[in-house]
């Protein structure tokens, strides 16, 4: 029987295999053609982005922002502006602000050591007065806003909810849109005024290795600006020029850049804006609290001979030689 | 609660375009903002592709977490909206972006940018669900009346899909069960975290 079946299933298997081939043959032999696999030249998301950190394709719609497909790296951005730049933020100015408190406690407030003698120097003229007033106005709108832009939704919308804070930044934006243009104007005025008197000179090294004017016994001479006057004008007309061609990046999108040129440029303009206000903070503070009879320079222009004396004898003496300011006369003992 | 994805099937968009007119049509955005489009990469190379993108609601938005007056918030089906009312166009949800969804109607100083718009998901804004008041700012709320999305409703070849998002990937993943090749969810792993392994 078991015989039987399996021959029988032979059979049967025989005649299905003559059959399949029959059907399967064609009648006209063709060349073979290969079959088409649809997948063999596909572009793949992973293979693209592998490649570049963007994809980007050809759009029928006439906006060229929009021809980049994905740009995975907006999550990088968001690490840098949510992440890093809050806390490099907090710390460069919570941090500034720290070690002016320490330095007024410890040094305490300079004095002028002769005391003052009455007799005044004209240091800046009014004109010399508004370009730095405009400044630095500007600047501290800038920077207030800038600061909400970043800080507001931690320290101001909890405190005055959502709708009163949208409010606010959004009047925030638009002051800081438009304040950057008498900025720049300040900063070329500042530039074009002061540069000269801003080259360094071999008295700035002196002037440096003797502590800067912070050691009270100390008091050494400086032309019309000292290093660190000198300093912060160098370190701001490069900080200014920064934050101003990064923030009209930013003012006028995509006119210039691409979205990772407008990535780079927010960063830059938040980076070197906090580094700009942690400087600033230190020249309010050395300008006002810091040092006695410094504030007056800027404030009505003109500050008391000792203190040119004791901390811009070179620019006294040039003064006195140009006629522009007087030495009280020698006084007569009395007989 | 479903969990609300768009998955662009780039073995079938013919970059027709229909999603982005929909789109536009059903919410009447406004003149020069496109919540949709489509961009084909490799155009005219043997392997192009074309893929239709808009918001694609991620998890974890960075848009949301970038935004300075935080405007941003998401909904029980994962949809990621804003408020126009607290949105003072900044434009930094754009840079965070990966997908290009914000777009600001040219209405700022200096031509810039007024308040955002994007993809709401056919979910409208903060406002009543259906009011005029949220038609005018965001558009058509169908979500809310039991509709899909109508760029992926009306997607002629089914390319552009919406929903919840398991289902989406499971009728994804039988069709290149089925047709035996796809070059898989285009965006899935940067919105989602994950791809779709068939």
């Amino acid at each position: 029987m078991t015989s039987l079946l399996g021959f029988m299933r032979f059979l049967f298997g025989a005649l299905a295999i003559c059959a399949l081939a029959v059907l399967v043959t064609p009648i006209h032999a063709e060349p073979q053609v290969p079959p088409v696999n649809p997948q063999a030249s596909a572009i793949s998301e992973q293979s693209l982005l592998q490649q570049a950190p963007r994809i980007e394709g050809r759009i029928d719609i006439p906006n060229e922002t929009a021809s980049v497909l994905m740009q995975p790296d907006g999550r990088v951005w968001r690490y840098f502006h949510e992440v890093l730049l809050h806390w490099t933020g907090a710390i460069l100015i919570l941090g500034t602000i720290a070690l002016l408190a320490i330095a007024y406690f410890v040094v305490g407030r300079l004095r002028i050591s002769a005391g003052r003698s009455g007799i005044k120097v004209l240091r800046f003229s009014s004109f010399e007065r508004f370009s730095h007033w405009l400044t630095a106005t500007c600047f501290v709108l800038l920077g207030l806003t800038g600061l909400n832009i970043t800080f507001g939704k931690l320290l101001l919308l909890p405190l005055i909810g959502p709708e009163a804070f949208s409010t606010f930044s959004e009047g925030a934006k638009y002051v800081h849109n438009f304040v950057s243009f008498p900025f720049v104007l300040g900063l070329v005025l500042i530039i074009t005024i002061w540069m000269k008197d801003n080259v360094l000179r071999k008295v700035d090294v002196v002037w440096l290795k003797e502590g800067g004017g912070f050691i009270p016994s100390k008091h050494p001479t400086a032309g019309r600006f000292n290093a660190g006057e000198k300093l912060v004008f160098w370190l701001a007309l490069g900080a200014g020029a920064a934050v101003s061609v990064s923030g009209y990046l930013l003012l006028f999108p995509f006119y210039v850049t691409d979205i990772f040129g407008m990535q780079i440029a927010q960063g830059v303009h938040a980076v070197i804006a906090v580094l700009f206000i942690a400087l600033i903070i230190g020249h309010i503070y050395i300008g006002t609290l810091g040092m006695e009879g410094a504030f007056e320079a800027m404030g009505t222009g003109s500050v008391d001979l000792n203190w040119a004396k004791e901390h811009h004898g070179l620019w006294l003496e040039e003064e006195i030689a140009k006629g522009r300011a007087k030495l009280p006369a020698p006084a007569t003992p009395a007989e | 609660m479903a969990r609300m994805k768009f998955l662009c099937d780039a073995e079938r968009c013919i970059d027709c375009n229909a999603c982005v007119t929909a789109c536009k049509n059903e919410n009447e955005v406004p003149w020069g903002i496109n919540r949709r489009r489509v961009v084909t990469i490799n155009d005219g190379k043997p392997g192009e592709r074309s893929v239709s993108m808009a918001c694609m609601h991620c998890t974890d938005p960075p848009c949301a977490s970038v935004c300075p007056v935080s405007c941003f918030y998401v909904t029980v089906d994962h949809v990621v909206l804003h408020s126009k009312d607290l949105c003072i166009g900044c434009g930094y949800c754009f840079y965070a972006c990966p997908f290009g969804a914000p777009q600001y109607p040219k209405v700022g100083n200096f031509g810039s940018r007024g308040k955002m718009d994007k993809c709401t998901y056919c979910a409208g804004g903060p406002e009543t669900d259906g009011s005029p008041e949220e038609f005018a700012k965001y558009g058509a709320n169908r979500l809310a009346a039991g509709k899909l999305p109508l760029c992926a409703e009306m997607c002629s070849t089914k390319s552009l899909l919406a929903g919840d998002g398991e289902i989406i990937a499971e009728i994804y993943k039988d069709r290149v069960r089925k047709r035996g090749y796809g070059t898989g969810a285009w965006g899935w792993t940067t919105a989602y975290h994950e791809g779709i392994k068939v």
